[in-house]
Parts: structure tokens; sequence; C-alpha cells
């Protein structure tokens, strides 16, 4: 169980990692959902592991489920919904605007181009 | 008493929701009660500073629930400054806003406004480590949305980036606190700070990651070397008065790394001691050189400005790394000189890119500005309180952490980076202001356009009153060093013994 759940947060935090170094808005939106899950799991498994354990503390229970990182992913998810959403659109516009959807701006724009816009 | 803590916190809120729901199509009002209620949160701030200035400290418990099983929110001598500090720079940054119109370029300003400094007074006041997550996450979407009002091309792409960027420092802080939560069991920084220093030796090394983790979280946000690369592009492209705003931002930075290497991961926690100093050094070395030779060599107002606030925050961070009460007072007291010092800079620099037409933030020879001598001198006084020259506060700044830093053994590299910089920055601005202000092109009269289309517009008198009053703020900074220094010193004294607070905020008297 530790290890499954601990390669998993392994594996997802690699593929993440590795599709937000693609430096292209798709890849990285993936790579950064990815991300949040792993951290999500990670942030489940900070209460330690248990199965099948109440996650409230009531008379003739011994060993319960820690609650509060379960809360705490709660608002992880909450929040990091929010943020994908938001990321989507702006790259979205930032793709429609100049037709370019590499989130590295390198010194690729000519720069009376860049004057102008300022 | 009490109550007036989370003041500062609800009310930008319940504007913003006001302002979005019932006011969308009248900006004159949204302007009235945008700017009503950043002067109710001042007076509110200024009261809780008073309040505070007492050496009290003052918990306020959500939902009445005691301190490590709700969220608390505290108030103490560093977080009344910051939010009195935030509370004055967001008054005169919504004149600058309203002023110059920029406020009716895009859509919600004053809605995502109000938002983005209830994350930065949550953040300045909460107690629990989770609570700072939440608060952070609240100040970046909000500044998400005002770092691409009014749109544009680069704005978009800058805007991007700077989202992914703190969309992956969001990830880190999460994976810091759940380290730190599976090895201390709690989040509150208090009672971290208890846990902290009853871990057992076997679980040493994950609670040093957690601290470092954490530590790199704030360095992102702080614009730390060589975690900084969002910064310029996104600074240069944002709306001026939300660049001016961003000031604080890495401020925030700053202030979580003073509150949690103070508080939890205290100077006398053996596991974390020394942990992340000389890092913090170095990096704040790298960051000055940096940012100050950025400012020689930028090729735009915007950039330079940017740049400006990455070597702002290299100084700040050299007197954060030193950890006793003489460097944290002068850090303080740089942190406040170079908030309004940054902001009043980048609006400074956004009135020549606006009277400049269509060269904007080039730094070539341009047109003459419509208000020459008035603008010329409030670029002055921005340069001179950036790079450190008297007798702006900048000056007394730079003197109070030089004369701070004197026991470190690292005491000469630290005199010689910081003196030799300061004389880097003087040299780019007097370069910028000279190629601005002095090589001025009179235009040619175009044959075929008629007289009348050349003369400028009456410009507005708003923004210029904006800029005069973070310049006072500054001459004010400088005029009452003493007593700000006194403030200032007994902030560094409460950070440095922690035990009150903890006490406080755990209830055990």
């Amino acid at each position: 169980m530790e290890l499954l759940t601990a390669s998993a947060i392994g594996l997802l935090t690699a593929a993440g990692l590795y599709l937000v170094l693609r430096l292209r808005s798709f890849p990285v939106i993936i790579g950064i959902s990815l991300l949040t899950y792993a951290v999500n799991l990670f942030l489940f498994a900070s209460g330690r592991l248990a199965i099948n354990m109440p996650p409230v503390l009531r008379k003739g229970v011994e060993i319960y489920t820690d609650p509060l990182p379960q809360a705490l992913v709660l608002t992880a998810i909450v929040i990091s919904f929010g943020m994908t959403a938001v990321v989507v659109i702006l790259a979205l516009g930032s793709y429609l605007s100049s037709r370019n959807d590499s989130v590295n701006i390198g010194p690729k724009a000519p720069p009376d181009e860049q004057e102008n816009e300022a | 008493m009490s109550h007036w803590i989370i003041a500062p916190v609800v009310l930008p809120a319940v504007l913003a929701a006001i302002l979005t729901l019932s006011m969308r199509h009248h900006p004159a009002l949204q302007r009235v009660f945008s700017l009503a209620g950043s002067g109710a949160v001042l007076a509110i701030a200024i009261s809780l500073m008073t309040h505070a200035a007492t050496g009290a400290i003052e918990v306020y418990e959500l939902g009445n629930w005691p301190a490590p099983f709700g969220i608390v929110l505290v108030l103490d001598r560093l977080s009344a400054l910051m939010v009195l500090l935030t509370a004055v720079l967001a008054i005169i940054i919504l004149l600058y806003a309203v002023g110059t119109g920029w406020d009716q370029r895009g859509n919600s300003f004053h809605a995502l406004f109000q938002f983005q400094l209830m994350g930065i007074f949550g953040a300045f006041l909460t107690g629990d480590a989770f609570n700072l997550f939440v608060f952070f996450e609240v100040l970046l979407i909000a500044s998400y949305g005002l770092m691409i009002h009014a749109g544009g091309r680069r704005r978009f792409r800058a805007g991007v980036q700077y989202v992914i960027y703190n969309l992956l420092g969001s990830t880190l802080f999460l994976f810091a606190l759940g380290t730190l939560y599976a090895v201390t069991g709690t989040l509150n920084m208090a009672d971290l700070a208890q846990r902290a220093a009853e871990v057992p030796p076997e679980d040493s090394g994950l609670l040093r990651v957690g601290a470092m983790l954490l530590f790199l979280v704030f360095a992102i946000k702080a614009a730390l070397l060589p975690l900084h690369f969002w910064l310029p592009e996104t600074y240069a492209e944002a709306p001026a008065p939300v660049a001016a705003l961003f000031a604080i931002m890495t401020k925030v930075g700053a202030y979580a790394i003073l509150r949690m290497y103070t508080l939890v991961f205290g100077p006398d926690l053996a596991t974390t001691a020394n942990l992340i100093d000389q890092i913090l050094l170095y990096g704040a070395l790298l960051t000055l050189a940096v940012g100050m030779i950025g400012i020689l060599g930028a090729k735009r107002l915007g950039r330079l400005a940017a740049f400006a606030a990455i070597a702002s925050m290299g100084t700040l961070l050299i007197a954060l790394s030193g950890f006793t009460v003489a460097t944290t007072s002068a850090a303080i007291y740089y942190l406040v000189h170079s908030t309004l010092a940054g902001a009043l800079l980048f609006i400074v620099v956004d009135l020549v890119r606006e009277q400049r037409g269509e060269i904007a933030g080039a730094l070539r020879p341009g047109p003459q500005l419509a208000q020459h001598g008035l603008i010329t001198a409030l670029f002055f006084g921005a340069a001179i309180a950036t790079a450190g020259m008297p007798p702006l506060s900048g000056f007394i700044g730079k003197l109070l952490i030089l004369d701070a830093v004197r026991d470190m053994s690292e005491v000469w590299l630290v005199w010689s980076v910081i003196l030799i910089t300061s004389l880097v920055a003087m040299l780019g601005f007097a370069q910028a202001g000279s190629v601005i202000f002095w090589k001025t092109e009179t235009p040619e009269p175009a044959p075929d356009e008629t007289e009348p289309t050349h003369t400028a517009p009456p410009q507005p008198t708003l923004p210029v009153v904006a800029c005069f009053a973070m310049l006072a703020s500054l001459v004010a900074l400088s005029v009452f060093a003493g007593s700000a220094m006194g403030y200032i010193e007994a902030t560094a004294d409460q950070l440095h013994d922690p035990a009150n607070y903890i006490s406080t905020v755990l209830r055990q008297r």
C-alpha cells in the first residue's frame, strides 16, 4: 500500500514535470494538472495511510484516520480546479492573440513590434 | 478591539463582491466605493498599528475555535506594520489608476484590486501555515486577472508565463505543507514552533526537507536568484498601477521568510539552524548584482523598473539573511522603503511612457514630455530613492544594512557588493534619465497636418498628485526615521523572542 502510493505520487510528479518542461501551453497545463494530482495524493498520505477507519473520534473508536489532511486536500482540489480554469482561459487568449503557444518568451518578436506593444 | 483584526480581510472581500455584482456598469460609483473602501482600510490599519505599538499580541480565533484546532489571525508589530504599508500603498495606487484612467481600460479592475488587497492583508495577518497558502492563492488569482488587465498580446504572453510559474510554486507550497504536517501533525505556526523543537532525531531530516521546500516557495515569491525569472517580464508588461501594487507582492515572500524562520525554524532550533542563512545570503548578493546590472543594461523603461525591483529584493534579502535583531530591523526598514520606492518608480515610468507617445518606454531620444520639468523631477526622486542616495530613505536603509552586517564573517563581500551595485544603479539611472529627459528631439511639424493637432491635450493632475504622495511618504520615512526605527527595532525584538507569540496564540499564560 505504502509502496503503491509512493510510487504513484513519484510517477505523477515525474510525468508532470516532464510535461511542464515541454514549454508549450497544452502539455504544460496537462503537466500542472498531473502535478496537482500528485500533490493531492501526497497531502492525503501525510496523515498516514489507514484503510476502512472512521475519520472521527468517538467512544469505542481506538484507531481512526486523520481527518485534517482530507479537509486540506478538499481545499487544494478546489483551488487547483479554479487555477486550472484560469490558466486554460489565459493560455487560449494568449494563443489566439499571438498565434504562438510557446510559454517561453524568447527574442523572437522583432524589436519594433515590442516597442509598439509596450 | 479584537474583531477589528479581521476587518482588513473582510472589508475588501465584501466590497469586491458588491463592486462586481451591483456596480458593474457604473464606473464612477466603482471608483468612489473603491477609494472609500481603501480609505476605511487605511484608517483601520492605523488603529491596528497604534494598538500593536503597545507591544500587545492580539489573537483572533475564527469561529471561536481555540488555536491549534481552528485558524487564527494574529496581530503583532510586524503584521500591523505590513498591513499599514499595504493600505498606504493601495490608496495611492488607486488614486493613480483613477487619475490616469487605467481602471477603465478593462473590466473589473476595482473588484480584482480589492480581492488582491484581501489576499495580501490575509497573508500578513494569518497565524496558520495552510491559511497562508490559501491567502497566497487569493492574492495570486486576483493578480492573474490584474496582470492581463487591458489586454495586449505581449501582456497575455507574459501573463501565461507568470501564472504557470506561480502554479508550480503553489504545488511546491503544498508539498512543503504536507511534509511539515506529516512530521509535526499541525499547521498552526505557533504550534509548529513548539512541535518542531520536539521532533525526534529520526524525523529531523524530513523536517529539514519541509523547511527547505517552504523556503524555496517563499524565495520564488521574493524573486531570489535563480528563482527570479518570472519577474522581469511580468513587471515590465503589467499595467502600471498593477506593477506598482506588485511591489508589495515580492515583499509577501520576504515577510513569510522572516515570519517562518524567526518563529518556527528560528535560529535556536538545532535541526534547521543555519539551514538557509548561507543560501539566502549568496543568493541575495547575486540577486542584487543581477538586478543592478539589469538596470544598467535595460533597453526599455519597464524592464529598468522591473530590474530595480529585483535589486531592491536582493538588498532586502541580504539584510534578512543575518537573523539577528540588528539585521532584521534594517531589513524591515528597507522593506518599507523599497516597497514605496519601487511603486513610485513604476508609476513615474508609466507617466513617462504615456507622454512620450509612440516611442513609449524605449530608451532612445524621443519627443519632449508634456509635463517635462515635473516628471523629470519625479523620475529623479524615484531614481535617488531606488539607488539609495541621500537624502531619501534608501540611503538610510542601506546605511542601516551596512552597519547591521558588520558582525557577519562575509562583511567585506557584502559591503563591496552593496556599494559597487549602488554605483552601477546610479550609472544606469543617469544614463536612462539623460537619454529620456535631455536628449529630446523637437518633432518636426509634418507638412500635411494642421498645427492644432500637435498641441498636447491638457494632462490630468491626479496622477502627478499620486506620485507626489508616494514621494512624500518616502520623505516622511526619511524625516521620521528615528521614530520609525524605534517601532521597527521593537518589532525585531518581538520577532526574535517568539515565546510571547507562542504562548499568546496557544493561550498558555
